[in-house]
């Protein structure tokens, strides 16, 4: 049975705690809608992006001399993965539920004999992934995106893909993230981003892309050869936005549960203190009684 | 004239402009083109330099465009830009002192990456200043 000053301890204790979490919660909230302004404003981008870059790579895939981006490399020997992941935790399973599939999906690949390649955005995937894979993480940026997240930032990490698959490290990168659904669920999602596979034409756009003659200024190959690195920029930048808007929304569900539980645990606490209390008080009371009664 | 062309300038942060206007002046990379309505489909790259919007024969407004694509289509121009600013909220002191700036790390760039990295920024800036000082228009 714990003494009455233990329970109060504990009861201040957890109310600072609940305090802490709230206050978390709240900055996340803010937080959230703000990444999400973000990652409504930068889809028109990446949409028109993908209509045209859709329209192009049809027209010159099958074409011999297509830029290795879009055709890849012939193989498939070298997988690159990009883990994007938060830097910081207390933000429910985010983290580890990308880091985990992350896991699967190296798994897999070893299974059939691949190499696999790591680069870690954001410091919790590393930190995580680090013990097993040591040997594989070829490189880690942390720190993206403070204050907020530009296309800058992402062009930095799409600069460093594209100059290892021009250095012919590896043949198909993939990224992994959390796609934002609501505050509530994140989708973990891997998303394929060289060789460049065209989002499948929904009914009805195809007739109105596919069909079309383009003229190009300057050459059709030179366009795409600008356009492609320029693709991968933007997906890694579409794909972080949408990672940091689940990061937040993950942390206030996160923090919103904690703060119930430890209201509740604030209560029932409580009760207990109040029953030593009265004990005490009853106990007092039996023995100044019993101490009259004996006169 | 009544026909207009959808006109859409889109930025990697955000959508800047989506109206319908009369014409749009497009810095190409091989040459300026105007889009009106029923152009021809086009995809064209573009260099560093002014976009002008025109409405009943007199330029709306000027935005400048340090690279990026446009796409056109007999109803619609899209331009996807790297980065657009108003020319008229550009500061020519400040863009004077960058070029100096940059002027200095093209010198001082180790290797040739860097080097390729600063001179386009440099290219940038000096269109800037070209475009503020262009009477076109």
């Amino acid at each position: 049975m714990p003494t009455l000053k233990d329970l109060k301890t504990r009861i201040t204790s957890v109310k600072s705690t609940r305090k802490i979490t709230l206050a978390m919660k709240m900055v996340a909230a803010a937080k959230l809608r703000r990444a999400q302004e973000q990652a409504e404003a930068a889809r028109p981008y990446a949409e028109r992006m993908d209509r045209m870059l859709g329209s192009l790579a049809a027209a010159a895939a099958g074409r011999p001399g297509a830029p290795a981006m879009l055709a890849g490399t012939g193989k498939d020997d070298v997988h690159l993965l990009i883990v994007a992941t938060a830097d910081r935790g207390l933000c429910g399973g985010f983290n580890t539920s990308i880091v985990r599939a992350s896991r699967a999906h190296i798994r897999a690949l070893r299974d059939q004999g691949k190499t696999v390649k790591i680069l870690c955005v954001g410091k919790k995937g590393n930190d995580q992934l680090r013990r097993e894979y040591r040997n594989s993480i070829i490189d880690v940026v942390n720190d993206i995106g403070k204050p907020s997240l530009t296309f800058a930032d992402a062009g930095d990490v799409a600069d460093k893909i594209t100059r290892m698959y021009d250095a012919g490290e590896f043949d198909i990168c993939t990224i992994v993230y959390n796609r934002f659904q609501s505050a509530m669920t994140q989708v973990v999602t891997q998303q394929q981003l060289i060789p460049f596979a065209p989002p499948e034409a929904k009914e009805g756009e195809e007739a109105a892309g596919a069909d079309r003659l383009y003229e190009y200024e300057p050459e059709e190959s030179e366009i795409l050869d600008a356009l492609l690195p320029r693709n991968i920029s933007v997906q890694v930048y579409r794909a972080l936005l949408e990672n940091a808007a689940s990061e937040q929304g993950a942390r206030m569900t996160a923090m919103d549960s904690a703060t119930r539980n430890a209201g509740d645990m604030i209560d029932s606490l409580s009760i207990q203190y109040n029953r030593a209390r009265q004990a005490a008080i009853t106990k007092e009371l039996i023995e100044i009684i019993s101490g009259a009664e004996a006169l | 004239m009544s026909e207009k062309v959808e006109f859409e300038l889109v930025s990697p942060e955000r959508l800047l402009v989506s109206e319908a206007v009369e014409m749009v002046v497009v810095p190409g990379a091989e040459g300026d083109f105007g889009v009106l309505a029923g152009h021809a489909a086009t995809v064209s790259s573009i260099r560093p330099g002014v976009l002008a919007v025109f409405e009943n024969g007199n330029v709306t407004s000027r935005v400048f465009l340090s690279g990026g694509f446009a796409e056109v289509t007999p109803e619609r121009c899209t331009v996807l830009a790297d980065d657009a600013a108003a020319l008229e909220d550009m500061n020519r002191a400040e863009i004077e002192k960058s070029i100096a700036d940059l002027r200095d790390d093209v010198n001082a760039a180790r290797d040739d990456a860097e080097k390729n990295a600063a001179e386009k920024a440099l290219a940038i800036a000096e269109a800037k200043i070209a475009a503020l000082d262009s009477s076109m228009y």
